[in-house]
């Protein structure tokens, strides 16, 4: 809560409404209020999304991009590798809403069939940073000692080389491809993962709560199971949605680079990278692939923001 | 005391003059009233009291007087005459020119209160180069002058100092230099001393008092506390939900109070309360039973921080109490005296350094493991803060069974019907138990943490500040729950707490400890009817209140 | 204070030596045969005969044991040694020395781009008492870290230079030549430091102490940049000093973009035709580069605030 304090209002701060409950009668009384009524609660919820178009547009954004990636066939029913030469470089139209490339294939079939490459990429990518982190931030932070300062020095290391050096140098090692760029791109979010997850589990673990727990002869994996991983698995999911967007764009970057799917397999970046040599005539070979990259990731951080309880206060 | 400006009549133009000011906060939910018509007014040198729990508005109110509502706070209605002009009405520039000139702040928490960046000298010279009433190298002289009459010794070595390096008390006094700094008419001190402890509090009051009484400034007291409104405030106003409900002299209010809030508030507020706890309880027959607990000559050190020297003194310094069964000994001190310490210690949540633990006549400093986690069925703890002790994932009913279900008690059943029975004990609705400990009060919390210590029937329970982040009709209540179940189940307590008045309700042996050491352990009317220790004497003179009692 | 230095000193030496060995772990002991990648150049593997694996190999000692391949290069490495490459012979130090200075030009050039205008950005967004002005300014930011910079760069291209021609498109001469790859390179961190430091910045303001300073009678500006801007720089500092080592990389993607001559050019090569010598050069390089500003940023920051001091003893006036 960064707003300036209500030192001493008798309004309600965001997010405790029901525990600041001044007056006399705190202690005696249950919470007064009842459960809202079916109605208002949908009309909460209806106010709650209008004022928020932003998040509405993020999650039909990415529900497309899901449906491109699970039926691409539904958005886009053109062959997205069959040329057509005689149809070479044609601006948007009706017919072709993104153009057409050199050999006259439909840019939007090949944007929306790359969308299954780029995503698996992402969706890989992630999942490594979060198991392979959350588990070396579990054992960090529970064990302690001389294993939580090697693996915490070992992410000093990981961040000290800049992320995107460090994902050349692993798909230097692997090759290149769109799995190889997945492991390469998701090793570098391992140390932020650890690292929120040991300072997770070492907060709770010092939490008024835990001791009580402890206090009362809970036993250590007891604690870690009822209190420490159901708290800690919050914000260990939450950066997994931060972290999602940036992975997109780190994935592009290297397929836009060259080392990841080879044409002519669509991919997000390699497919601006295409468009390069046709930038002074071709305007479209090049925006609007870049443009479909930024908004899904602008739309993934913004969903992120909301997990991120920047609007808990509403969905409380 | 000789004041330089002749005492007001009271028949003078108020200085500040207060009508029916209402103000609102805009929330999601719409606009909450936090003030509805408050009247009140503060004549020239006078010092007038705002008393009321968290949430009545009282600050509300004072920050409205300056113009600083926080964001989403506006005035609705009502007047502001501060000498004569309408700051309610007023613009941004007229306000700017009053703040820190006209009308002073001394703020609640001195230790945030002060830019954490900037040198000392600076920020008190600030306020007088702001109003152009001194060029930088007058400022500076004067900030001098300013932190010495605000009591600070080596004024010169204070200036060059940043924030953090000084005391919370010598905080206060450089904000109460700043406030002071413009010779303004009125100050405004929003709960002055509440984050200090006691001893400081009484000196930082005193200063305060005596300075703005030689100059003949007003100043606005908002304090939660009616033993400091009792003994500073010439006039009481006591607000409540955003009302006004009791205006008058401080001694009339108290004494022959109309309003049925000011009563309640009078008779919970425990610093005023007189009767302590009847003596010990009555041992029926025979020879009187061992002791639960007796600690003997317990030290506690923690290592030094790395790439310091010297190892951080003892938290903890050679204590030995004893605690009798279905007795109450009770822990006073201040902050960092080591009260808390030595309890985590009695209950093995710490290990001590030395010393020896006798629990029910056996040995348990050095238990460990499976031993240790049977011994805590037999002793348990409250803790002070129940917002933090709450997982705030699980329901009621599933905190409170939890040690139920560490040492497999009973089936699941049996352990919800026990839960059952126990938030029945501690005065909750059963229609709680599905609830999460983040839909409730903090009264509320604290019941469910109780009824958590008592689930598997402890012979032991430390309380740790267990109100003291409570309001003060909560604490009342939370305290008799306590005694009443101390009666019904034949508890010890071990009390931890740095407010004398709520020692004196609950317990019936006390002892005083200063900087790790017991300085003083006796029956609480013999320790608070004739200290022996002169901390003892010291920390009972600094209770305020003693105006009226 | 020369304790302090000494420490960080050594706690320098460590990341290096810590991030090479990294670098070799990855280049040298993931599957895949790293004289056969050699040999193929980037190529199709299967090209490659077996002789000129083995000559590969022999050169460049990786028939001997792995732990002696290691202690060797790391006794070069301290010399500043850090191999040739694959693809030309050349030492790497030596590639590394020529294409610094272009790249060292557009980061810094970039740096400031991104501090200026993260910083306007963010002081403004304080500033202004408009709450739509506010909220636009503040949705910058989000656009700003989500357009993937190649894309970025080209669009600047696109109109800049071909459709008006304000700019050259590619090259690396003059001035002109700078101003659309450090642009491109400088937005995500402008991006971020903006987010940050307004962030901070809110933080600041709702602090207890600047209601004292407005209690004061203090008027905006005097809060803002008296007393807010100085306690919340010091979380975009340190996000400058994480964010050079970021710029170098991502020159990489710029210099491709712009067909500029420099580290990155270099890399992207490096990386097609697997030249792992110079690869594991501009991985040191980037740990360098992130060791020495986050010690800059470390000794700056006791400046900013008294409260964090390099000496571990304080004198603290008790009372």
């Amino acid at each position: 809560m960064t707003e300036l304090s209500i030192p001493d209002a008798g309004t309600p701060r965001p997010g405790e409404d029901v525990q600041a409950d001044p007056g006399a009668a705190a202690s005696t009384a249950p919470a007064q209020e009842d459960a809202p009524s079916r109605t208002g609660r949908g009309v909460r919820s209806a106010g709650f999304w209008l004022r928020r178009p932003g998040l509405v547009a993020s999650l039909l954004l990415l529900a497309a991009v899901l449906l491109a990636v699970f039926l691409p066939g539904l958005l886009a029913s053109r062959d997205p590798l069959a040329a057509a030469p005689r149809d070479k470089l044609q601006a948007p139209s009706a017919g072709h809403p993104f153009g057409t490339d050199e050999l006259g294939r439909d840019l939007f079939a090949r944007v929306v069939h790359g969308s299954l490459l780029t995503l698996q990429a992402t969706v890989l990518a992630v999942l490594v940073g979060l198991v392979v982190g959350s588990l070396a931030g579990l054992l960090a932070g529970y064990r302690g000692g001389v294993v939580d300062d090697a693996l915490m020095r070992l992410t000093d290391v990981l961040l000290a080389i800049p992320g995107l050096l460090l994902s050349l140098a692993l798909v230097t090692a692997l090759g290149f491809g769109t799995v190889q760029v997945a492991l390469a791109v998701g090793v570098t979010s391992v140390s932020t993962f650890a690292r929120i997850m040991r300072a997770e589990v070492l907060k709770i673990g010092v939490s008024g709560y835990v001791e009580a727990a402890r206090a009362s002869g809970t036993r250590w994996p007891s604690v870690l199971l009822c209190h420490v991983l159901p708290n800690a698995a919050g914000p260990v999911l939450v950066y997994a949605a931060v972290d999602f967007g940036a992975v997109v764009l780190q994935v592009s970057s290297l397929s836009f680079l060259g080392y990841g799917a080879q044409p002519p397999a669509p991919e997000w970046g390699s497919l601006v990278s295409d468009g390069r040599n046709y930038l002074a005539t071709a305007w479209w070979l090049t925006t609007l692939p870049g443009l479909v990259i930024a908004a899904t990731v602008l739309a993934a951080n913004r969903i992120a923001r909301a997990l991120d309880g920047e609007d808990t206060e509403e969905t409380r | 005391m000789t004041p330089l400006t002749p005492p007001a009549p009271a028949s003078s133009e108020p200085l500040l003059d207060v009508r029916k000011l209402a103000i609102s906060y805009r929330t999601r939910a719409g606009r909450v009233p936090a003030v509805r018509g408050v009247d009140l007014t503060v004549r020239p040198g006078e010092v007038v009291a705002l008393v009321g729990e968290s949430g009545s508005g009282k600050s509300t109110s004072a920050h409205a007087v300056m113009g600083l509502l926080p964001r989403g706070g506006s005035i609705d209605g009502g007047e502001i005459l501060f000498a004569g002009t309408d700051l309610a009405r007023a613009g941004e520039s007229v306000l700017r020119a009053l703040r820190g000139r006209e009308i002073g702040l001394v703020p609640q928490d001195p230790s945030v209160s002060l830019n954490p960046v900037q040198r000392i000298g600076h920020q008190v010279a600030e306020v007088l180069l702001i109003h152009r009433l001194a060029d930088r190298p007058a400022a500076a002289r004067r900030a001098l002058e300013l932190l010495a009459e605000a009591g600070l010794p080596d004024p010169a070595r204070v200036a060059r100092r940043y924030p953090h390096e000084l005391s919370g008390g010598m905080r206060q006094r450089v904000l109460i230099a700043v406030a002071l700094a413009a010779r303004p008419r009125l100050v405004i001190a929003d709960e002055p001393t509440s984050a200090l402890d006691v001893t400081v509090q009484r000196t930082i009051l005193d200063h305060l008092a005596a300075l703005t009484r030689e100059r003949g400034i007003a100043v606005l007291l908002i304090t939660h506390d009616l033993g400091i409104a009792a003994d500073r405030a010439d006039r009481v106003a006591v607000m409540s939900r955003g009302e006004a409900v009791e205006t008058g002299p401080v001694r009339q209010v108290l004494r022959s109070p109309r309003h049925p809030y000011t009563r309640a508030l009078l008779a919970a507020a425990p610093s005023l309360a007189e009767p302590p706890r009847p003596a010990p309880p009555e041992r029926t027959g025979g020879a009187p039973p061992a002791d639960l607990v007796v600690a003997a000559d317990l030290v506690k050190e923690y290592p030094a921080r790395r790439g310091e020297r010297t190892p951080a003194p003892r938290a903890v310094d050679g204590v030995s109490l004893r605690i009798g069964r279905g007795e109450t000994l009770a822990l006073v001190g201040e902050s960092g005296s080591g009260k808390s310490t030595t309890a985590r210690m009695l209950v093995r949540l710490t290990a001590p350094t030395s010393g020896q633990v006798l629990f029910d006549g056996r040995d348990i400093t050095r238990l460990g493991g499976g031993e240790l986690r049977r011994l805590r069925r037999r002793m348990q703890i409250v803790h002070q803060n129940p917002y933090a002790s709450l997982s705030p994932r699980l329901s009621v009913a599933e905190i409170v069974s939890e040690p139920l279900r560490a040492f497999r008690v009973g089936s699941r059943a049996d352990r919800a019907r026990r839960a059952a029975r126990l938030i029945d004990q501690v005065r909750l609705p059963a229609a709680l138990l599905g609830r999460r400990a983040a839909e409730l009060s903090g009264g509320q919390r604290q019941r469910v943490a109780i009824a958590r210590a008592l689930a598997l029937g402890p012979d032991l329970v430390v309380c740790d500040e267990p109100v003291s982040a409570l309001d003060v009709s909560s604490q009342a209540q939370i305290l008799d729950l306590l005694a009443d179940l101390q009666g019904e189940l034949g508890l010890s307590y071990l009390f931890i707490s740095h407010d004398l008045a709520v020692v004196r309700r609950i317990a019936s042996r006390v002892g005083v400890m200063r900087q790790g050491r017991l300085v003083e352990t006796g029956p609480v009317d013999r320790v608070f009817g004739a200290p022996a220790h002169p901390y003892t004497r010291e920390l009972l003179a600094a209770v305020p209140g003693g105006a009226v009692r | 204070m020369r304790n302090y230095l000494l420490r960080r000193l050594f706690q320098a030496v460590f990341v290096l030596w810590a991030a090479y060995t990294v670098s070799f772990g990855v280049l040298y002991l993931l599957p895949g045969d790293p004289a056969t990648i050699m040999a193929a150049g980037g190529g199709d593997a299967s090209t490659v005969t077996r002789e000129q694996t083995d000559a590969l190999r022999h050169q460049y000692g990786l028939d001997q044991p792995l732990a002696q391949q290691y202690g060797t290069r790391l006794l070069h490495a301290l010399h500043g040694d850090l191999g040739r490459s694959v693809q030309s012979g050349t030492p790497v130090t030596r590639l590394i020395a020529q294409a610094l200075p272009t790249t060292l030009q557009l980061a810094a050039a970039a740096l400031l781009v991104a501090v200026v205008l993260g910083g306007a950005l963010a002081l403004l967004a304080s500033w202004t008492r408009s709450g739509p002005l506010r909220r636009l300014l503040l949705s910058l930011p989000a656009a700003g870290v989500s357009a993937p910079t190649f894309w970025v760069g080209l669009v600047l291209v696109q109109l800049l230079s071909f459709r008006w021609r304000v700019f050259p498109a590619f090259g690396d001469e003059g001035f002109d030549s700078l101003v659309l790859p450090s642009v491109t390179l400088a937005l995500p961190g402008a991006a971020l430091i903006a987010q940050v430091l307004a962030r901070s910045l809110r933080t600041a303001l709702a602090e207890p102490y600047i209601q004292t300073a407005l209690a004061k009678g203090a008027g905006r500006a005097r809060v803002l940049f008296g007393h807010a801007l100085r306690n919340a720089s010091i979380p975009a500092l340190t996000l400058v000093g994480v964010m050079t080592g970021n710029v170098l990389a991502g020159a990489v993607v710029v210099e491709t973009v712009f067909a500029r001559a420099g580290i990155g050019r270099e890399t992207a090569a490096a990386v097609t035709v697997q030249d792992i010598p110079v690869v594991q050069g501009v991985v040191v390089l980037g740990a360098v580069a992130f060791v020495l500003t986050t010690l800059a940023v470390d000794l700056i920051h006791p400046l900013l605030d008294p409260r964090i001091t390099t000496t571990t003893d304080r004198t603290a006036v008790a009372a």
